[in-house]
């Protein structure tokens, strides 16, 4: 090669080369940035287990307990309600809970370990708006066969005393229920359910 | 006299030599020449500069006193608003900036559909005006976190749980964008930095770049015609007037009548019946209990009502995002040659007249509780909506446009 002509095959192989090493480099130092907003070690330490009391509730009644900062329902069923759960496949998505929004042992007709206790996150989930609860007697403008559930105010998602989604409305799945385990006949663990269930 | 008007001179041909100051100047303002016509439609384009600048300067002195953690918020805007002198009306300021905001850009926006601002040679303007209404939308839904009220908390956590609708890596990314399980300290900190640096940079970026593309290829006018054609000897346009003196003191006028209308807002009703400043948002957050009725602020209601008419969750997102999107394929679905309204055909006109009730009814919608008969005017209104994009390729070629003049006429 003559003195001082340009090499252009050599001089496109530096830029490509000073590019692939630049831009490797900015994507791995783009990597702190996009993971500094993940949840931090602080936060995943705080979603501990709560325990609750139920030994007073009555039939009928909801607590709300807060849990990993979301609400948790736990509502007392009585035996028609029960019974009304039975009437509701029908007009339900998914009748018998095959989508994993539950732990094994809730994975039945009531959703729940023992069927007169509905341990439920309550959060609707479609857009995460906490919907309110209706009983069976709420006359809240629901129909004349409402059998009690919960109606979620911000886009009208309707779900059953079992936290299953009903059909034609925007939630995609039934409620989540929460890992639990109860401590005794009248103390639930919420957030745990490890070790001997009672 | 004389002494000072030569040191100024002499002080600015130093400046000149060092910096394009007077290029810039002459560039952009006194020998910028603009389309003589303007009407009152190109009042909104300044008027949001002006707004801009209202919230960057409020937003500061906000910032001055307020706190950015789910514990202090509420009480640090109460703060604000009872014991910081002049407080109150800095916050009513911003508060009532944001619709302001809204409004002029929405007017804005109608004036490019009225008068085909947005068609050839100006589709890049449109575009970037696109993402400026974009980054303004993030800016407002960062921002309306931060007073920590029940709508600011509620309002966050059903937008943040549009992305989880997204199959498969849609948890993963609401948890990123929350850097919680739920709405939570971590999001409010991370949306004040967003709302107070990272948003306002892009958005002053943008507007930049808006400006430069606008006086690249210069203004629209109400009669659509490119008044480049006809030049003098100079190379000045025939139908151009220079921006300053003329549209600088127009905008003037335009300015202090907004300020009157904004002040009048601003004393007399900052909240404007809950449009502005929502009733649930008086009641700090509360995790566990969703207010009775939510809504989103005005500005965004149509966008929620075309979420919310549709019975399935990812579908409904997927359509508010292209209701959105829909605006930037503008300049490439009208194949009309003529651009301004005032010659166009029938068809374009029933169109835009029929997208912007729906867009309205939409809005007022997205503000109502969800009956069934509103959802069905929902769905309604969101045909009308998309078929105005949709269709628009064919009624625009087949439409009875008349002839356009060659030079400018009233404004």
């Amino acid at each position: 090669m003559q003195d001082g002509a340009v090499d252009k095959h050599r001089r496109r192989f530096l830029t490509t080369t000073a590019t692939v090493v630049g831009g490797a480099g900015v994507i791995a130092s783009s990597i702190p940035f996009i993971s500094a907003l993940k949840p931090s070690e602080k936060t995943k330490a705080i979603g501990a287990p709560v325990e609750v009391d139920i030994s007073e509730m009555k039939p009928g009644e909801k607590l709300v307990i807060e849990w990993q900062g979301k609400p948790v329902w736990i509502l007392k069923r009585d035996q028609k309600t029960l019974n009304d759960l039975e009437l509701l496949d029908e007009k339900l998505r998914d009748p018998d809970s095959e989508q994993p929004q539950q732990p094994d042992y809730a994975e039945n007709q009531y959703r729940s370990i023992r069927p007169e206790y509905l341990v439920v996150v309550g959060l609707c989930t479609h857009l995460g708006c906490s919907p309110n609860y209706f009983p069976i007697n709420a006359n809240a403008g629901l129909g004349d066969d409402w059998k009690g559930g919960f109606f979620c105010p911000c886009h009208g998602s309707r779900f059953d005393l079992a936290g299953r989604v009903f059909k034609g409305v925007p939630a995609p799945t039934n409620l989540v229920i929460p890992p639990y385990k109860y401590l005794s006949d009248s103390r639930i663990l919420i957030g745990d359910d490890s070790g001997e269930i009672a | 006299m004389n002494m000072i008007k030569q040191s100024l001179c002499n002080f600015i041909s130093w400046v000149d030599a060092r910096y394009p100051l007077l290029k810039t100047w002459n560039e952009h303002l006194a020998k910028y020449y603009v389309p003589k016509n303007f009407n009152f439609w190109y009042f909104f384009g300044a008027l949001a500069l002006l707004v801009l600048v209202i919230q960057i300067v409020t937003g500061i002195w906000l910032t001055m006193n307020y706190k950015p953690s789910a514990e202090e918020a509420f009480a640090s805007v109460e703060y604000i608003m009872r014991d910081v002198e002049w407080g109150w009306l800095v916050r009513y300021l911003h508060s009532t900036g944001s619709s302001a905001f809204f409004i002029v850009i929405y007017l804005h926006m109608f004036r490019a559909l009225l008068y085909g601002s947005f068609k050839k040679p100006r589709e890049l303007l449109w575009c970037t005006g696109m993402f400026i209404y974009l980054t303004l939308m993030g800016e407002a839904f960062f921002g309306y976190l931060l007073p920590w009220g029940q709508m600011s908390y509620w309002g966050a956590q059903v937008i943040i749980s549009l992305f989880a609708a997204i199959p498969i890596v849609g948890d993963g990314l609401a948890e990123w964008i929350r850097g919680d399980y739920v709405v939570s300290d971590v999001t409010l900190n991370r949306f004040f930095a967003f709302h107070v640096i990272a948003m306002p940079l892009i958005l002053v970026g943008l507007v930049f770049v808006h400006i430069i593309s606008l006086h690249e290829v210069g203004s629209n006018n109400p009669d659509g015609v490119d008044i480049k054609k006809h030049k003098d000897k100079n190379g000045i346009p025939l139908d151009g007037i220079p921006f300053h003196p003329y549209y600088t003191v127009k905008d003037i006028v335009g300015a202090i009548v907004f300020l009157i209308l904004f002040s009048l807002v601003v004393f007399y009703a900052p909240e404007m019946g809950g449009y502005f400043l929502e009733h649930a948002n008086f009641v700090p957050a509360d995790p566990l209990q969703t207010p009775e009725h939510i809504a989103p602020v005005w500005y965004f209601t149509p966008f929620y009502a075309i979420l919310r008419a549709i019975p399935s969750q990812l579908w409904g997102v997927i359509a508010m995002g292209l209701a959105v999107f829909m605006f930037f394929l503008l300049p490439w679905l009208d194949r009309s040659p003529v651009k301004s309204i005032r010659y166009r055909g029938y068809y374009y006109r029933i169109a835009l007249t029929a997208f912007v009730i729906s867009f309205v009814c939409l809005g007022w919608l997205g503000m109502q509780a969800a009956t069934p008969m509103y959802s069905w005017l929902s769905r309604l209104f969101t045909v009308i909506y998309f078929l105005f994009f949709v269709l628009m390729p064919f009624y625009t070629s087949i439409d009875r446009d008349k002839p356009v003049p060659e030079r400018v006429t009233a404004p």
